[in-house]
């Protein structure tokens, strides 16, 4: 049987894309292949077109090899532009010769819209579209110093960059009042622009250029309808782009009004033997100008000639995410809230220098668009909201508030449907990793080497994880809870054994209820488990070898072995007297020393020798330790409140340093932090603490279970206008309940999360003693409270704990060789990577 | 005893914390040793210096067992090291060096190359 004739049109990147889907399909075989490129060089990657100044060679960027092409039998014809389409005797003209078809692809793209502006063929002035251009642009750029780009959008500010990279003094100017009038609002333009303004681009919005003329200081000017002119050495015109439809226009094919070759949702032409994809494709009356709409309409028509039933093409998501300049932009969907009825909610942070817009349904439940200036933090959790129809969260402005970050993890991972796009660079989907999972992938590792899922940018990774666990437990793949080998239980269950059976040391707990000699992950869980429980000195003999190093010294190990030293400041209080003695103390041993982000003084540096002299002095002074060094209660920190500030309406400082001293020393699963807030305006930042208070006019409200860190986490409102004793009661019950029943490890925030019943049953258990325990957990927390001691105190004066502190058990004199120091900022710090 | 060792006191066993490790000046650096009196034998000597990190440590990490092996987990990215051979549980290319250590009445003796003691007294 002869092969027919297929013969694509534009070696671009949509091209090429069609050429890689067809050829592997069985269609395939029963055609000979022609690719027609104007360029004289091979498929390359245009997005990254820019990457061409800082280095990259065609080669970096080409889609393919001549020897690829060689491979599937494909001929391919480079510098030869077609010139003609003869549709009644199928066969297609170019520069040298004619060539017959059976079935042809345009893919012909786009050509650069160049406003018809008086002078726009000058020398000198380009657009911003093909290597060749690339080059002309770098040969100009050599002999000057400034570089125009017309057009604001995001072709434009890409070729802006290019101009700063070839060491132009850029600039941009654009037609509209904003950047980026496509994708973003007048709020998100405005901070783009002034975000490029501040990497040195000059930005010039609302001018239309009248006419480009020659230029007095420089090579060109232009001159603006509003009588201002601009001189310039190069002009590129990035305007946007127009398809590239000439062929089809001149054979007769159906075009758009505006340009464009009609197509249907198979991506054929009025012709049923010639088809359109990518940019010189109109499909329902809309040009797509991003590669990945390009993508899927190549696949589309690969499937079509393959007669597969299902090939269409629906439309393609406009959503973008990229870096301009370094800058994060993102848009998403509707963008500008066009669908009618639809709200927007908005969070403008001038001080960070983000900008977020969520455009919401009329009946709030649904994300239309978002954009984002600024940080694309929040970019793939939202468009997987907008792409997948996911019902938003009661408070959707967690998505986009800073401290709302821990909720976005409540978007789980059964929420998504299986045609949830989850890697989309390999257009891996929630169902694909259930499939691979099915046939047999059993972990993380298994299914990206199965799917490619997370092999692309990354950007991906996390979800990835999330899915796969939340896919793996439901099939019954065990996760196991123990601790560790050497314990068969859950910290709680730890913690019940012991507390029941009344354990006070690890040897008896593991002899009766473990086995094996125990490891760092079970020996410090089980010394916390034993200091709230019984609240012995931790460096008791039977407990210093079940500590980190943290809390065997009582400090926090720093990356050179040395140690940092945090004494308490309850509430942030502190009197000048105290804070001469820790500025001597610093001097005397050298410390370098820094406010915390805590309220408090840390003083790094000191060897395991010093110590015990350093705390000696501070203890002298009226310090006591800060738990700076262990899972327990760190600070609370505090405003001036009502004392000394104009709008305070309780006494902050005060309730602060009660809280504090109530629970110093007390351990939990995790550090623990509070907050306390003098009024509403909350300078201490409750809500982002385990235990956030904030005055009222009629007492105190309390916020749980919040956090900063990794993933930070609003804490939610508990009780609130609480009296001082309903406050501290409610407080000593919440912890104690989390202490007792928390995970290993286990924040706060992530107990909260993994509470069943969460926030409502925590009231229930604190506030109405649903499980009738709360008597006993105000007797524990009274029973720790009255055995504090300061653990610095009584390891100062116990010789035989002192005795631990030795640098070299043998040798008191000897300095640690490897402790090398050098001076940064008036301070001494440590030597890069010691030997 | 090998010939090609010296050997060192460097401490008393009182000095020795249970279950524990403490560290000493040898003339071959900082030796971390680790007294584990429910173990036989119950003393052992390996490097204090952290390869991962660079900071003389290790006697100051958590002692343990896992799969099998007698380990000292690092205090500062918590690698876990055998404590009969030094390797690494986490990447065995990596091992610190280890010693001999006994006791001789109340002393703790370490053992170290001799050449290292020769050249640190000529």
């Amino acid at each position: 049987m002869t092969k027919k004739n297929l013969i694509v049109v534009g070696n671009g990147m949509v091209g090429h894309h069609f050429l890689e889907q067809f050829v592997a399909s069985d269609a395939a075989t029963g055609y000979r292949i022609l690719v027609f490129g104007e360029e004289k060089l091979l498929a390359y990657d245009r997005v990254h077109l820019s990457e061409y100044f800082a280095g990259s060679s065609h080669a970096d960027l080409a889609m393919g090899t001549a020897d690829w092409y060689r491979d599937k039998d494909i001929d391919l014809h480079l510098d030869e532009q077609v010139t003609g389409i003869d549709r009644e005797h199928r066969v297609v003209a170019t520069s040298q010769g004619e060539y017959p078809y059976d079935e042809l692809v345009l893919a012909t793209g786009s050509y650069p819209f160049v406003p018809p502006i008086d002078g726009h063929d000058r020398e000198h002035c380009f657009v911003y579209r093909t290597l060749e251009d690339l080059d002309a642009i770098r040969a100009s750029a050599e002999g000057g110093k400034t570089g125009v780009v017309v057009g604001g959008g995001l072709l434009g500010l890409e070729a802006a960059n290019a101009l700063k990279s070839l060491g132009l003094e850029a600039h941009v100017v654009e037609f509209a009042p904003r950047l980026m009038p496509v994708q973003l609002d007048a709020d998100g333009g405005a901070l783009l622009r002034q975000k490029i303004e501040d990497l040195g681009v000059s930005v010039h919005t609302e001018k239309a250029t009248t006419a480009i003329v020659e230029g007095e200081a420089a090579r060109l000017r232009m001159n603006f309808s509003d009588d201002t002119n601009l001189e310039t050495d190069l002009i590129v015109f990035s305007a946007g782009i127009r398809p590239q439809d000439t062929l089809a226009r001149a054979s007769g094919l159906d075009v758009g009004e505006r340009g464009g070759i009609v197509v249907n949702n198979q991506c054929t032409t009025s012709d049923p033997h010639i088809h359109a994809i990518g940019e010189c494709a109109l499909w329902n009356q809309r040009i797509f100008g991003l590669v990945a709409p390009g993508y899927t309409m190549a696949r589309t028509l690969s499937g079509a000639l393959n007669k597969d039933p299902d090939a269409a093409f629906t439309g393609a998501d406009m959503s973008t995410k990229l870096k301009l300049l370094g800058v994060d932009v993102g848009s998403i969907g509707d963008a500008h809230g066009q669908t009618p009825g639809s709200r927007s909610i908005r969070f403008n942070d001038e001080q960070a220098g983000y900008y977020r817009r969520m455009v919401v349904s009329a009946d709030g439940r649904k994300l239309l668009g978002a954009i984002l200036v600024g940080d694309n933090s929040k970019y793939d959790t939202l468009l997987q909201y907008a792409l997948n129809g996911i019902d938003l969260p009661e408070a959707p402005e967690s998505l986009i508030l800073p401290e709302g970050q821990g909720d976005a993890p409540t978007l789980g991972p059964d929420a998504l449907p299986d045609t949830a796009a989850i890697c989309s660079c390999h257009n891996v989907t929630k169902g694909d990793i259930c499939g691979a999972i099915d046939a047999g992938c059993s972990d993380l590792a298994s299914v990206k080497g199965e799917t490619r899922a997370s092999t692309g940018c990354g950007g991906c990774t996390a979800l990835l994880k999330t899915v796969v666990d939340s896919e793996l437990a439901k099939r019954g793949v065990e996760v196991s809870k123990d601790l560790c080998e050497h314990f068969p239980y859950t910290r709680q269950e730890l913690f019940h054994l012991v507390k029941v059976n009344g354990i006070r040391t690890f040897g008896t707990l593991i002899s009766q209820h473990g086995k094996g000699h125990g490891c760092d992950i079970c020996k410090p869980a089980v010394a916390s488990i034993l200091a709230s429980c019984w609240n012995e000195h931790i460096l008791a003999t039977d407990h210093v070898p079940l500590q980190d190093t943290n809390d065997t010294f009582m400090a926090n190990m720093q990356k050179n072995g040395t140690y940092s030293i945090v004494p308490r400041v309850p509430g942030g209080e502190i009197t000048p007297d105290k804070l001469m003695v820790l500025g001597q103390v610093a001097k005397e041993y050298d410390l370098y020393t820094k406010i915390t982000g805590g309220q408090r003084i840390d003083l790094f540096g000191a060897t395991l020798s010093e110590l015990p002299e350093i705390w000696e002095k501070l203890i002298a002074a009226g310090f006591e330790t800060g738990h700076a060094y262990g899972k327990a209660l760190r600070t609370v920190k505090s405003c001036v409140g009502s004392t000394w500030c104009r709008y305070g309406v309780q006494d902050s400082v005060g309730m602060a340093i009660e809280i504090e001293n109530r629970y110093k020393g007390l351990r939990a699963p995790h550090k623990v932090k509070m907050a306390v807030s003098g009024c509403a305006r909350e300078c201490a930042e409750a809500q982002s603490k385990d235990f956030g208070v904030i005055a009222t006019d009629k007492g105190w409200n309390l916020y749980v279970c919040g956090n900063g860190g990794m993933r930070p986490r609003h804490a939610d409102l508990f009780a609130t206008d609480l009296t001082d004793e309903e406050l501290i009661r409610t407080i000593d019950r919440v912890v104690m309940f989390y202490v007792r029943t928390a995970d290993r490890l286990q924040r706060t925030s992530v107990w909260m999360e993994n509470l069943e019943g969460g926030l409502e049953y925590l009231k229930q258990v604190v506030l109405e003693d649903s499980l009738g325990i709360c008597a006993e957990l105000d007797q524990h927390m009274a029973d720790i409270v009255s055995t504090y001691q300061c653990e610095w105190k009584t390891a100062v004066e116990n010789p035989d704990q002192r005795k631990r502190f030795r640098e070299f058990v043998n040798a008191p004199a000897q300095k640690d060789p490897v402790q090398q120091w050098a001076e940064e900022r008036g301070q001494r710090r440590p030597l890069a990577d010691p030997a | 005893m090998s010939n090609n060792t010296q050997r060192y006191r460097v401490c008393e066993v009182q000095d020795l914390i249970p279950e524990s490790g403490v560290a000493v000046w040898t003339p071959a650096g900082p030796v971390a040793i680790f007294y584990l009196p429910a173990q036989t034998p119950s003393l052992y000597a390996i490097s204090h210096h952290d390869p991962f990190s660079g900071a003389n440590v290790l006697a100051r990490g958590i002692t343990g067992d896992l799969k099998g092996h007698l380990v000292v987990a690092s205090p500062i990215y918590k690698q876990h090291f055998d404590l009969r051979s030094g390797v690494c549980l986490e990447d065995d290319s990596v091992r610190v060096p280890t010693f001999a250590v006994h006791l001789n009445g109340e002393d703790v003796i370490v053992e170290v190359p001799a050449e290292v003691v020769a050249a640190e007294t000529a």
